[in-house]
Order: structure tokens, then sequence, then C-alpha cells
């Protein structure tokens, strides 16, 4: 089982590589704007990809469930704003779907 | 407390519910595969990386060795890269002193979390995210091991909704003020879509294609929206 520690090891390292070497290169230079352009762009890019289409897969046996709470997050989202109510207050709205619908 | 401890607590609680589940499934699955309690905690202790925490056991069970393993991971983790690169611009001057413990912790919802905060991202911020995010993973691997699956299937299934909804709450404010930010979202959830339909990407690549091609579509919006302003 020695093989499953040096596995482990290189699993590390590959993740936190990639995860630090920007830090390294860019932290202290200058960046030309459409460069910058293109980073800002990145969240935006990235939580798109991130919440689609794996959103419409968390309740693979009730699809209907997970979307009443992204209904939810919507709802409560663009009305009040916020973080906490919002999260919390779909994953109550899934789970009482899944619950009723069981 | 002060806001911005509240705020990154707010914001670490989410990643937190949304991490346990996951991480429960992982310790029971690590079990089912033969690997012993110290295995499961260091995989998720030190590598810290969801989805190829599970893809390497699914290759262990096929007998992959570990030159394979390791290249696949580093494969679908390679879009972190992106991600840091991005967050490297945001950090304030007394962050990146700490940028080696900081870089380990740069997961997708932290990631997510920190590029939505305004001004200068402070350490104090970016450690108790990444802490919350941490302590959630690695309880919840211990916690799936030793106890199974101990909370009830449609609890666990809820609860991971808790990190879409959290992505969805950041970006709701955005996509508000702005329908380019509308457009670049829905794009990107399109196109992801698509490239994991047509299937020929290895897996953790159709997002490094949906950032790359959408970021360097919403930067020539940007780079234009500079000019007018110059203009006007």
């Amino acid at each position: 089982m020695n093989n499953l520690i040096l596995i482990i090891l290189g699993m590390a390292a590959v993740t936190y590589i990639p995860r630090l070497l920007p830090f390294l290169l860019l932290s202290n230079k200058q960046i030309p704007k459409r460069v910058d352009a293109f980073l800002k762009c990145i969240p935006v890019a990235a939580i798109g990809a991130l919440i689609i289409p794996g959103v419409f897969s968390a309740t693979p046996d009730m699809p209907m469930a997970a979307a009443s709470g992204m209904a939810f997050t919507i709802i409560i989202g663009l009305w009040r704003g916020g973080i906490i109510i919002p999260v919390l207050g779909s994953v109550a709205v899934t789970y009482l779907v899944l619950f009723f619908a069981a | 407390m002060t806001k911005e401890v509240r705020d990154a607590f707010k914001s670490g609680i989410p990643i937190f519910i949304g991490y346990v589940p996951a991480a429960i499934a992982f310790g029971i699955l690590s079990k089912g595969c033969g690997i012993t309690l110290l295995e499961s905690f260091l995989f998720s202790a030190v590598v810290f990386a969801g989805a190829s925490q599970f893809i390497a056991l699914n290759l262990l069970m096929t007998g992959m060795g570990p030159g394979g393993i390791i290249l696949t991971t580093l494969l679908v983790n390679f879009r972190h890269f992106l991600m840091s690169a991005y967050l490297s611009t945001r950090i304030g001057k007394m962050a990146k002193r700490y940028k080696f413990m900081m870089a380990f912790g740069v997961t997708d919802e932290v990631f997510s979390v920190l590029s939505f905060q305004k001004g200068r991202l402070s350490k104090t911020f970016i450690f108790i995210l990444e802490i919350s995010a941490y302590a959630g993973w690695v309880t919840g691997t211990l916690a799936g091991y030793i106890l199974g699956g101990f909370l009830p299937e449609i609890l666990t299934k809820s609860m991971g909704v808790a990190l879409y909804a959290l992505l969805l709450a950041m970006l709701l404010p955005e996509i508000k003020k702005s329908v380019k930010a509308l457009i670049l979202t829905i794009g990107s959830g399109l196109l992801n879509t698509i490239l994991i339909k047509l299937d020929f990407l290895p897996n953790g690549w159709t997002i490094i294609v949906c950032i790359l091609v959408i970021a360097l579509a919403g930067s020539f919006f940007i780079v234009d929206e500079v000019q007018e302003e110059i203009y006007e």
C-alpha cells in the first residue's frame, strides 16, 4: 500500500502546483490591459460552467427538486440579495420537495 | 466580530454545508475500495480536490498505475491555474506573504466567492473561507469513512444543492447590474453542456475550454467598454 501513499503525494503535488504558480508568476507584475480584461472575465465564465449543466443533475431522481431550490435562490437573491437565506432556503426547499415527493 | 469576518462566515458556511455530503460520499466510497482510514484522510487532507479524488478511486479500482492517476489529476485540476491567475491580481499586500498557504485552498467554490468580493482580498477573509471549506471536506471524509451513510439520502442530496445555490446567489447581483455578465454566464453554461455532450475532452477540460473561450469573448466587450469611456 506504499504505492497508494505515493499516488496521494503525487496527486497533491500536481493539484497544488497549478494553484500556486500564478501567485508566484503574476503577483508583482504589471499586467497588460488586454490580459487584465481577460482575467477579469474568468469568474463569470467559470461560474457559468460550474453551475450549468451540473445543477440539473444535483437531484438526479427528481430534477424538479433542485430546480425548485434554485428558483427559491433566484427569487430571494434578486429581491433581497444576501447569501445565507438564499442558500439555506434552497436546501430546505429541495429537501421538502424530495421529502413530500418520496 | 468585524463585518469582514461576518461576511467570510456567511460564505464559508454554505461551502461547509455543500462539501460535507460530497466528502461523506468520498469517505464511504474509499472504505468500499479497501483503503485504510489514514489513507482516506490523507487523500482529503493533502490533496483537497473534490472531483479528482473520486476519479482517482475509480482509476485505482481499474488497476491504473500511479503515473496515469497523477497525470489524470493534473488534467482535472488544471482549471485552478486559471482561477489562481485571476486571484493573484486581486490579493492585497498583506495577503501576498501568505500565498504558499493560500494557494493550497483554491477550490472552485472558494475561488467563486473570492472573485465576487469587492476590493482587495484580505488574508482574514481568504483564510476563514478556505478553512471552512477544508474543515467541511476533511471532517466529512472521516465521518463518511467511520459512520457510513448516517445521514438520510434526501438530506445529503439537498445539502449538495447548497454549492449551486451559493454560486447563483453570488452571481445574481452581477447579472442584475450587467446584461453582459448574464450573456457570458449563460454562454459558458451552454458551451459546457455542448462540450460534455460531445464527450471528447478529458474530465475537467470542458471547464477550461469554457473559461478560455468565454473570458476571451468577454475581454473584447470589456476593452471596448474602456475605450468607449475614453472617447466619451
